[in-house]
């Protein structure tokens, strides 16, 4: 099978963030890592080539940061990456997102495309779908486990509330891809220095300009949200804390 | 016409789910704030017996979206039945509620009408005649207010629990329920799926636990977790998780809070080294009183902690044990 992941940089999950001067957006100096769904989908279809055999590819937009992504999943086995490079892919919505990544690989012939289930900074949880429906292909979400069958594939999704289905569908297809759904593996040191020799093609954003459009939604201002709770912060040493918190517990709580 | 707002309501087996009173509340809410007109739609195999419930509820008017192609659900039959209605009764604005079902189907919806959703809201604003919704970015350290900047129809989908469902204004008079046919050809379903099922080993019911100790990341290790369950039974309370904490196997999933875990609402929830992610918070801000520990002082949860300890848990955690231990032997 020969398999697409779609993969994103967002800042650390304890990066201390920081508004921009516009308040529109972040300040880019923090550090960054793979969305965590996203790793998950790359695990998937490492094993699902090493099952059945093929190609994973790696695809990511983003600015010159965001190639480590890359780097990272070529080393923990992909095959080759594409990055479609520029800063200006930071600020697409979902649609124009999904829009340059169906333009970057219209050359390519894929039987799958994972995606994380949602991303750690917008939280959209929407390119997958909206890809899906742009190359015309079937599409299932919060994937926890995908079987070949004779006619396709055998999904299992997540429903709420702990309920799950199975999920018999063709291909190509996509399917978003939740956390938990494998065990993440590391990459090897002979896996980082083969990675240096893998192919990593480099899409322009001119070379897709003519796909995508203005966004359909604009963020008009980000900002720390307002407390809705009176919070009440107990300080003291560890002890102290422990004393002041029983007797909150005890006489205001009553739960003890 | 006068512009109007469609709620589509959700089903699941012939109910309503309930999470879609509180996007009727919202559509009210919109209503009064912008004048339209609030309209309400069901989609399903058997949509009439839920639209007539819908229809007691301050709406002016209820489609049943009907067609035997829509049982069992499909994320194809969907946007193809609502496409066809959104066509043909032209709505400014479409909400619904952010499930799990819903994230399924509406962003291939909307891009089949070449439009956009804001999902996952937590709110709304009408300012100068402008609208903007409110929605968590990063994990919830920060909000943004998003407006659309395409043409109508608009889609929005709503945070379970962003607005309170009993609060959903009952009508003077019960609305009128028109049914809407949809033939939706046989090619266009491509999902085969199965029966819906729960795992067998769902054997921990914390729905009804009056104390809750979680533990998250901030845990570290799995042999951690040993200190959160001695705090847990000295509480008498119950140990559950977020989310990593079973995917890593540290827990079972059946301790899980959250989305795709338990919604729980006890007098107490201690949380432990969780930093508040939204699908964690979506499972737990209903509780009585939370009590958060967290070495990041940013951390998301503070926001809905009524009592905030920022501090490492592994000082904190084992001194409380102690003093809970004495206050219970003073009893």
């Amino acid at each position: 099978m020969k398999i697409l992941v779609c993969m994103k940089q967002v800042p650390q999950k304890d990066a201390p963030l920081k508004l921009n001067e516009t308040g529109t957006w972040i300040r880019e100096d923090v550090s960054y890592e793979v969305n965590e769904p996203d790793a998950f989908a790359l695990e998937e279809s490492l094993r699902q080539k090493e099952k059945h055999g093929g190609e994973v590819v790696v695809i990511t937009s983003g600015p010159a940061r965001s190639q480590q992504v890359l780097r990272e999943a070529l080393a923990k086995g992909a095959d080759r990456a594409i990055h479609l490079e520029d800063n200006a892919f930071v600020g697409l919505d979902a649609f124009n997102t999904a829009k340059a990544f169906a333009a970057a690989i219209k050359d390519e012939k894929f039987d799958l495309i994972f995606t994380g289930l949602q991303s750690d900074d917008y939280g959209y949880a929407q390119t997958g779908v909206i890809l899906a429906e742009l190359l015309g292909w079937p599409h299932a979400t919060i994937i926890m486990q995908i079987e070949k069958t004779d006619s396709g594939i055998k999904v299992k999704r997540e429903l709420e509330a702990g309920f799950f289905q199975f999920v018999d569908m063709s291909l190509p297809a996509v399917l978003t891809i939740q956390s938990g759904i494998n065990k993440l593996r590391y990459a090897t040191l002979i896996g980082i220095k083969n990675a240096k020799n893998k192919p990593l093609r480099k899409v322009a954003l001119a070379e897709v300009q003519s796909a995508i459009g203005e966004n359909l939604q604009k963020i008009e201002r980000l900002y720390v949200p307002q407390k809705t709770k009176k919070t009440e912060h107990i300080e003291g040493t560890p002890s102290e804390i422990a004393k002041k918190l029983v007797d909150k517990l005890r006489n205001e709580l009553r739960v003890l | 016409m006068p512009d109007t707002i469609l709620v589509v309501v959700e089903q699941r087996e012939g109910k309503l789910n309930r999470v879609s009173w509180e996007t009727v509340t919202a559509g009210q809410a919109i209503a009064a704030a912008t004048g339209w007109t609030l309209e309400a739609a069901v989609v399903g195999s058997r949509a009439s017996a839920i639209a007539a419930e819908v229809a007691a509820k301050k709406v002016a008017k209820v489609y049943a979206v009907e067609s035997p192609k829509l049982e069992p659900y499909t994320p194809d039959a969907f946007a193809a039945a609502l496409k066809h209605a959104i066509a043909a009764k032209h709505p400014k604005l479409v909400l619904m509620p952010h499930t799990y079902q819903v994230r399924d189907f509406v962003p291939k919806l909307a891009t089949a009408m070449g439009r956009t959703v804001i999902s996952d809201c937590i709110g709304f604003k009408h300012e100068n005649g402008k609208l903007v919704f409110t929605r968590q970015m990063f994990q919830g350290k920060f909000a943004a207010d998003v407006s659309f900047a395409s043409d109508a129809p608009w889609f929005a989908t709503f945070q379970n629990g962003a607005f309170r469902g009993d609060k959903a204004e009952a009508g003077a008079s019960v609305a009128p329920v028109e049914t809407i046919n949809v033939d939706i050809a046989d090619n266009v379903i491509r999902n085969k799926p199965q029966e819906v099922f729960k795992e067998a080993k769902q054997a921990v019911d914390l729905t009804q636990a009056e104390i809750i100790v979680s533990v998250g990341r901030g845990i570290k290790e799995q042999k951690n977790i040993e200190i959160a369950k001695q705090l847990a039974d000295a509480l008498g309370g119950d140990l559950a998780a977020s989310r990593p904490i079973c995917d890593n196997g540290w827990l079972p999933m059946d301790r899980q809070i959250g989305s795709s875990g338990q919604t729980v609402a006890p007098k107490l929830y201690l949380a432990l080294g969780i930093s508040g992610a939204i699908q964690h918070i979506v499972g737990m801000k209903g509780s009585r009183t939370i009590i958060a520990v967290n070495k990041d002082s940013e951390a998301p949860i503070f926001e809905i902690a009524d009592y905030a300890i920022v501090g490492n848990l592994f000082d904190i955690v084992p001194p409380l044990i102690e003093e809970v231990k004495k206050a219970k032997a003073g009893n």
